[in-house]
């Protein structure tokens, strides 16, 4: 039995230790909102929070991450008590297919704390790794800045 | 009924005037209206007025039956109900419905009629109607081309009117009042004393009248919501993760499963050693479906790590193994034997030619995947009595059918639930994802099987865009385009795909060189023939098909053209362009992008125009020539849909279909080797990342008088318009997609 933090609440899967946490959160527990798009990390679509940093979980062996603080997009806010980037994507319409969006809210959210105010170039070079094949990169940005502006009004 | 039996077997008439035929026996047919398949299963006291509109005691449901791949069609087909119901926006919920013939798609077949979308005489106008008729015949619902709001528009705000009406009357019956004195706001009657009656407490009574079916609708200056920003519902699940798609669903004691079968595709599999993988954490077993096996598995992990372990001995591609061969016979494919149509032939194409210096130019475009990144899947569990399926579709009859002949049900025990789509883009047309989950669960009866793709099948498995290439002659005289000839050969992107549905598709392929055969620009002398290429690799419907490639040859050929005339590249095409609506999306991107303005230092302008799904599009493209290649870094767009339905949600449709054009016109191609496609993931096959991506400026315009899509149009007019744009920042004019193949970008 691995023994796992996922949104503050512990988790004890049992598991081979390769399997990557995104296939123990989506199939093992349920938290469907960490997406598989293509388990090589191009797309960013399975990234999640560990110890405060954006993480592909494709990519990280569950065996590693006994006593490791897992945060998802669960974790992060729901619909009735949303997470300022949430309420930005929201606010903005960012989402078309939404498939990708549970990713790149996350990374936002992890750019956002290293960056409270992140220009442009700063949210296109931490953005890259998340591929939106719908084309809502427009609209990402602006959902960036708003949530940056919403988090400095407090 | 011998001749109606011909069309309910099957035969899909598009594009084919036999169809003509056709109409007389129909009429009877085509003017029943399909029974209501919310009356099949209504709950006492429970109301339902039309296939679309369900209410009881507790809440107001909204059939949306067209299929929601990231469009937000589900939110705009609620309002148009909500418009003339008076619905409080998000007063409601939403349902994908049952598969129906109710839900038949009027406007679906209107591409597939010979007749440019300008041309609105009689006969082209009959014909678009008997089109329609027979795809009732057919029952056939489906989401595809750009089609849900011209097949929603009037027939839904008429279903939400069709409810109001019958609403008050049930309130008039209930208190005395007049229906003429009654009024209806944010889902109740308002009676002239300002009292209200909710329509959850009309719904028993309501149940028991006839529907109003006499009802008028109401004029664009009263709409509430459309033409307004609504805010899509399916929004906040988005953001917070908390809506399911298919690949989310959880069935009681589901069990997981991925595929592997033959790369080669349509290859047999000769044999397979699958000891080891039967060994493996979590497989519970290996089974054989057509032309490969599956693994089924506790996880998805276990199972794709199992299928990876499997051995295979696959049997040939039964198509040329390598992309060269493709090509030659594409090449070879410019003859009288292969010409599928002429679909224009104004003035004199030889005279103009024989008196003017000839202007040559080839062009081609690849192979190229959907992609959409919620990877295939579905969910199938098969008992004796039915069969139940879980996935996103946008053909949920077929589907049905395709499914029933695999398990040996009616089609009608098949019990389909649709669910959002993490994208599409032509790739959930498609049925083999679901006839492989069908195929594994039959051997499994009882269980819920989750079939899931590892994104290496996705890509393996795909039906890609066509390949195509063109050949133009042209003549320039007097500082003006003066004739063009171009030709263009392509295996049928509809005749693979419909094959692949069962259905037969007589006649011409429309979509081999839409975007170039319909262009509404009067040339003094066009030709423009299409030739068929036979099957190559099997190929599908990607994001606006045809005018992909045909557009971008069309285009960038009349822009070298103009470039040889010596003429402005904007101000040509303003010239020649006969059609004042098109016309007008010209004018718009050329004041929206500031035309003819002093260009900065190393930059450069394209213009574009193609008219995709009815909708002329126009854009500018500008790029800046940089020590590290080619950056994108402003669109001006255009695109005249009639009546735009949401502003926001269409600025947000066009941007992206921008990125997507561009993001593939960029660095995208599917290319085979040994039969396999190379390109395995999206590090080979990347699109646009938001590092590259433009500031894009929209335009909606609403000069045409009928009311288009915007899923598609603005996709075909990015390449072209980069091409031409990249020609003048640099002078290097590329003529083959993806572009990276010439040039690099940053």
């Amino acid at each position: 039995m691995i023994e796992l933090t996922i949104n503050g609440d512990t988790h004890s899967v049992d598991v081979e230790p390769e399997m990557p946490l995104l296939w123990v959160l989506r199939d093992e527990l349920g938290f469907t909102g960490t997406k598989y798009g293509c388990g090589i990390a191009q797309c960013g679509a399975c990234t999640v929070h560990i110890d405060g940093m954006a993480v592909r979980s494709c990519q990280r062996p569950v065996g590693d991450l006994a006593g490791a603080d897992i945060k998802t997009i669960e974790g992060l806010g729901n619909p009735e008590t949303m997470h300022a980037v949430q309420a930005a994507w929201t606010e903005q319409q960012v989402a078309q297919c939404g498939y990708c969006q549970s990713g790149q809210v996350m990374q936002a959210a992890a750019l956002l704390s290293q960056y409270p105010q992140p220009t442009d170039e700063q949210i296109d070079a931490v953005m890259s790794g998340n591929l939106c094949r719908c084309g809502t990169y427009p609209r990402i940005r602006a959902a960036i800045h708003a949530a940056s502006a919403k988090l400095q009004e407090g | 009924m011998s001749k109606l039996g011909t069309i309910t077997r099957r035969t899909f008439l598009i594009g084919s005037a036999a169809i003509a035929g056709g109409i007389a026996f129909g009429v009877y047919k085509v003017k029943q209206t399909p029974d209501n398949p919310l009356s099949d299963d209504l709950a006492e006291g429970a109301a339902t007025f039309n296939p679309w509109v369900l209410i009881d005691s507790e809440k107001v449901t909204l059939i949306v039956p067209h299929a929601d791949k990231g469009q937000g069609v589900a939110s705009s087909q609620a309002a148009l109900l909500a418009e003339e119901l008076d619905l409080e926006w998000g007063g409601f919920e939403t349902s994908f419905g049952k598969p129906s013939v109710a839900y038949w798609n009027t406007a679906m077949a209107e591409e597939g009629v010979p007749f440019m979308s300008t041309d609105e005489s009689t006969t082209a106008e009959t014909m678009r109607g008997v089109m329609s008729g027979a795809m009732k015949l057919m029952g056939l619902q489906g989401t595809g081309g750009s089609s849900s709001m011209p097949d929603s528009f009037n027939k839904l705000r008429q279903a939400g009117a069709t409810a109001r009406e019958t609403l008050k009357l049930a309130a008039a019956n209930k208190t005395g009042v007049a229906v003429t004195d009654l009024n209806t706001e944010n889902g109740r009657v308002v009676l002239p004393d300002g009292t209200t009656i909710n329509y959850t407490e009309l719904a028993a009574d309501a149940a028991n009248l006839a529907p109003v079916q006499d009802v008028s609708l109401r004029e664009p200056g009263e709409w509430k919501l459309i033409g307004k920003p609504m805010p899509r519902l399916d929004m906040p699940g988005k953001a917070t993760g908390t809506l399911s798609y298919g690949i989310d669903l959880e069935i009681d004691n589901m069990l997981h499963a991925t595929i592997k079968v033959n790369p080669r595709q349509g290859g047999t599999i000769n044999s397979f050693d699958a000891t080891s993988a039967e060994a493996m954490p979590g497989v519970k077993q290996v089974v054989e479906i057509t032309n490969g096996v599956a693994v089924i598995a506790t996880n998805t992990w276990y199972a794709i790590q199992a299928a990876n372990a499997i051995e295979f001995d696959w049997g040939d591609a039964p198509y040329p193994a390598e992309q060269e061969d493709h090509w030659k016979e594409i090449e070879s494919s410019f003859t009288a034997e292969r010409l599928d149509k002429e679909w224009r032939n104004d003035g004199d194409i030889n005279i103009a030619v024989a008196d003017n210096r000839i202007f040559s130019a080839e062009y081609r475009s690849p192979y190229v995947a959907h992609q959409p990144l919620e990877p295939l899947n579905a969910i199938v569990k098969v008992t004796d009595s039915e069969v139940e399926v879980w996935t996103g579709h946008q053909m949920p009859r077929l589907l049905q059918q395709q499914v029933a002949a695999i398990t040996g049900h009616e089609a009608e025990q098949v019990v389909f639930h649709n669910q959002y789509m993490g994208g599409s883009f032509g790739h959930r047309l498609e049925f083999e994802h679901v006839k492989q989950a069908a195929e594994i669960a039959n051997q499994m009866r009882g269980t819920p099987i989750k079939m899931t793709y590892s994104r290496e099948e996705d890509f393996a498995h795909d039906f890609p865009r066509h390949i195509a290439a063109a050949r133009g002659q042209g003549v320039v005289k007097d500082g003006q385009v003066h004739g063009i000839d171009l030709s263009i050969a392509s295996v049928s992107p509809v005749n693979s795909q419909m094959g692949r549905a069962g259905l037969s598709v007589p006649g011409p392929d429309a979509q081999i060189s839409a975007g170039a055969w319909n262009n509404p620009y009067n040339f003094e002398h066009y030709r423009m023939r299409a030739y068929r290429t036979p099957e190559l690799a099997p190929v599908s419907s990607w994001r606006a098909v045809g005018a992909n490639g045909a557009g971008f040859f069309f285009d960038s050929f009349l822009d070298e053209l103009i470039h040889e005339a010596g003429a402005d590249p904007m101000q040509e095409r303003i010239r020649l362009m006969e059609h004042d609506v098109s016309r007008k999306v010209l004018e718009a991107v050329a004041e929206m992008s500031s035309w003819g303005s002093e260009s900065a230092a190393n930059t450069g302008k394209g213009v574009a125009f193609v008219e995709s799904f009815g909708v002329p599009t126009a854009a500018v493209v500008e790029v800046e020539n940089t020590d590290n290649g080619i950056r994108i870094t402003n669109v001006w767009l255009a695109a005249d849909v009639g009546t735009v339905i949401d502003p926001v949600n269409f600025e947000n449709l066009v941007q992206g279909g921008v990125v997507w054009g561009l993001g593939h016109a960029m660095n995208c191609e599917i290319t085979y080797a040994d039969g396999k496609a190379q390109q395995s993931n999206y590090h080979a096959h990347e699109g646009m990342r938001i590092y590259q991506c433009p500031n894009i400026e929209v335009k909606g315009l609403e000069n045409g008088h009928k009311v288009r899509g915007i899923g598609e149009p603005p996709v075909p007019v990015t390449a072209p318009a980069l091409a031409n744009a990249i020609y003048a920042a640099t002078g290097q004019r590329i003529r083959e997609l993806p572009l990276n193949k010439h040039i690099d970008f940053v």
